[in-house]
């Protein structure tokens, strides 16, 4: 029996309240077909929202994956001040949501905590990644196709 | 073979796969979360790859997050070590799934012999003497009487899905078996997701005796002998040796038979240790299948000659065993001892932190399994394994001999260890006798 969209937000909104009430970091639930996997914040880091697998075509990145053991923190200098987003995940980062489309930011782009600036591609599930932060892009840190551990360094904020 | 495999591990059992890997001419990915992430070890991987935050939920034992990794490294496959997710038939099925390689048992096999009770009717039907008990979970609290005053007490409940000693209590008679079933069923559920309970008799005093065998894709199964690893504290092993030496070559060879059969019965692959406990009349029974290679597994490198992780490899990636049997000898004695950060004056409980000296024995025969260093940290996330010390000699007095002289040269400091435990018992004179049994550490240490 399927369910309509708003009593599917409201158990979300439930789901998500019940996490908040016991202290929970992850929640999972599979029911038959359907799977719905709920993440909060993190101490470090931002919270991600797992969407079910898109039947679009998946993005298979023509770049060969770099290694990966440190974070690819370019010279360091007077970064003081600058708010960084990090990887909450492994997997595969890419700057726009497919090859055709223009990256979600840039430098100089302008982000809210809710704003999108990237996707991590993990078991073929594409994770849209939130800045968690409020300011501006000032520095680009991965190329699309790279691959990403957890931890990795994404961008640089400036805060407002 | 493959050319690069990825160790879903951590500690000394990575550094152990990445030697093997080496040498086999394979590359080694190495995974690591954020408490790990300035371990020394990790720079001899080919790559290394933080995978999460210090808790084992979100990194060693989270199956995406090592899943992503294999995929962005690109690898053929997995080998689990032990722990983790080493005996996690879903995490072989993931694997399978996304076309990785699982250096293990395959899905079927790892449930079945997961599943104590499966494992015990297995057993039986390979012939083997299994320790007389309930046939299959007990229903209820009448059935579990019944049974008990048939076997005779003591008995044994334990969890069909526990294992390793977790999961376990041993009644006397009518009074504390009813009182204990709830509990035992409850504490099942908890830890195991599964309150399935059954009953053995309850062999008092007993050795642990244990085979090591391999198995590879084409149905050759070959045993490397057993090893004993009596000298326990509350059902973790502090202490092996390989042969065991009370058992009389004979019986030897029944008890590595019976191991094969076993094996053979649950089409197995891979490398496994069936586990036997051995009475005072050197009788020994069937007790469970680990299904993947062990921590004490140096102990019958030593005797054999045998690399157990080059095995493992050898066979996932599809190699058959081109040794036989009577090619397998056993030379002299090797006894290892387990150095955790643990601190036995407080009854044994966990001693995290900066190892500041860290100077390891040497000499003859000595090896030394660690992925400890000078200045590195022990961490509170995960075991307390530091090193193990193993020892090879011709005989078992020159060997406990080597041991004392090895385990007193050993210096970590300012962490506490079980060295001084393992000096103790190996100074007593019924280790020197072997007449021992499970319960003697306890006794000894408390």
């Amino acid at each position: 029996m399927s369910e309509n969209k708003e009593t599917k937000l409201q158990r979300v909104k439930e789901l998500v309240e019940l996490m908040k009430a016991n202290d929970l970091v992850e929640l999972e639930i599979a029911d038959g077909d359907s799977k719905i996997l709920l993440k909060r914040p993190q101490p470090v880091g931002p919270t991600i929202t797992q969407l079910s697998p898109v039947p679009a075509p998946v993005i298979t990145p023509a770049v060969p994956v770099e290694q990966t053991v440190q974070a690819q923190t370019p010279a360091e200098q007077q970064d003081v001040g600058l708010a960084e987003i990090k990887s909450p995940i492994v997997g595969t980062f890419y700057s726009a949501s497919s090859p055709d489309s223009q990256p979600y930011v840039d430098i100089g782009t302008r982000v809210s905590p809710d704003t999108v600036v990237c996707i991590v591609e993990a078991m073929k599930v594409m994770n849209e990644i939130k800045a968690e932060t409020s300011g501006t892009i000032v520095e680009v840190l991965c190329e699309t196709g790279e691959a990403v551990e957890y931890g990795q360094l994404l961008f640089k904020v400036k805060p407002d | 073979m493959f050319s690069r495999i990825l160790i879903a591990n951590r500690g000394e059992i990575a550094l152990r796969i990445i030697r093997a890997c080496h040498e086999l001419g394979i590359e080694a990915v190495a995974v690591y979360s954020q408490a790990d992430a300035d371990a020394e070890y990790l720079r001899l991987a080919d790559e290394a790859i933080c995978i999460g935050p210090a808790r084992p939920a979100e990194s060693y034992l989270s199956i995406p997050r090592i899943i992503s990794a294999a995929e962005i490294a690109d690898v053929e496959a997995i080998h689990p070590g032990y722990g983790f997710l080493a005996e996690n038939a879903h995490f072989a099925e993931v694997c399978a799934e996304c076309g990785i390689a699982f250096i293990g048992p395959t899905p079927e096999s790892m449930q079945l012999l997961g599943d104590k009770i499966a494992a015990r009717e297995l057993a039986e039907r390979a012939r083997v003497f299994i320790i007389p008990g309930s046939e299959g979970a007990i229903e209820d609290e009448a059935e579990a009487i019944k049974i008990a005053n048939k076997i005779g007490y003591p008995v044994i409940i334990k969890a069909a899905a526990g294992g390793g000693g977790r999961g376990m209590r041993v009644v006397h008679n009518d009074i504390t078996l009813r009182a204990a079933i709830g509990g035992a069923r409850a504490e099942a559920e908890a830890a195991f997701k599964n309150g399935a309970l059954y009953l053995e008799k309850f062999i008092s005093e007993p050795r642990h005796v244990e085979v090591q065998v391999i198995a590879d894709k084409a149905g050759n199964v070959l045993h490397f002998y057993e090893r004993d690893c009596t000298i326990q504290r509350r059902h973790q092993k502090l202490i092996e040796e390989s042969p065991c030496p009370v058992l009389e070559e004979k019986r030897r060879e029944e008890l590595c038979k019976a191991a094969l059969r076993v094996v053979k019965e649950a089409n197995y692959v891979n490398a496994a240790t069936v586990e036997f406990l051995l009475d005072k009349e050197n009788r020994f029974y069937f007790m469970e299948v680990n299904t993947r290679i062990q921590v004490e597994h140096p102990v019958t490198e030593m005797v054999t000659g045998q690399d157990l992780i080059k095995w493992q490899l050898k066979i996932a990636s599809g190699q058959t065993i081109d040794l036989r049997q009577k090619d397998i000898k056993h030379t002299g004695v090797a006894i290892e001892c387990r150095i955790n950060a643990e601190d036995p004056a407080k009854d044994f409980s966990p001693c995290p932190g900066r190892i500041t000296k860290f100077i390891l024995p040497g000499g003859i025969g000595v090896r030394v399994d660690t992925h400890q260093c000078q200045g590195c940290t022990v961490s509170p996330y995960y075991d307390s394994m530091i090193a193990k010390l193993i020892v090879h000699k011709k005989t078992r007095d020159q060997a406990i001999n080597t041991m004392k002289r090895a385990l007193a040269e050993f210096r970590i400091e300012p962490i506490k260890t079980t060295i001084p435990a393992c000096m103790e018992i190996l100074s007593h004179s019924d280790y020197a006798s072997s007449r021992i049994d499970t319960g003697f550490v306890e006794r000894l240490l408390g």
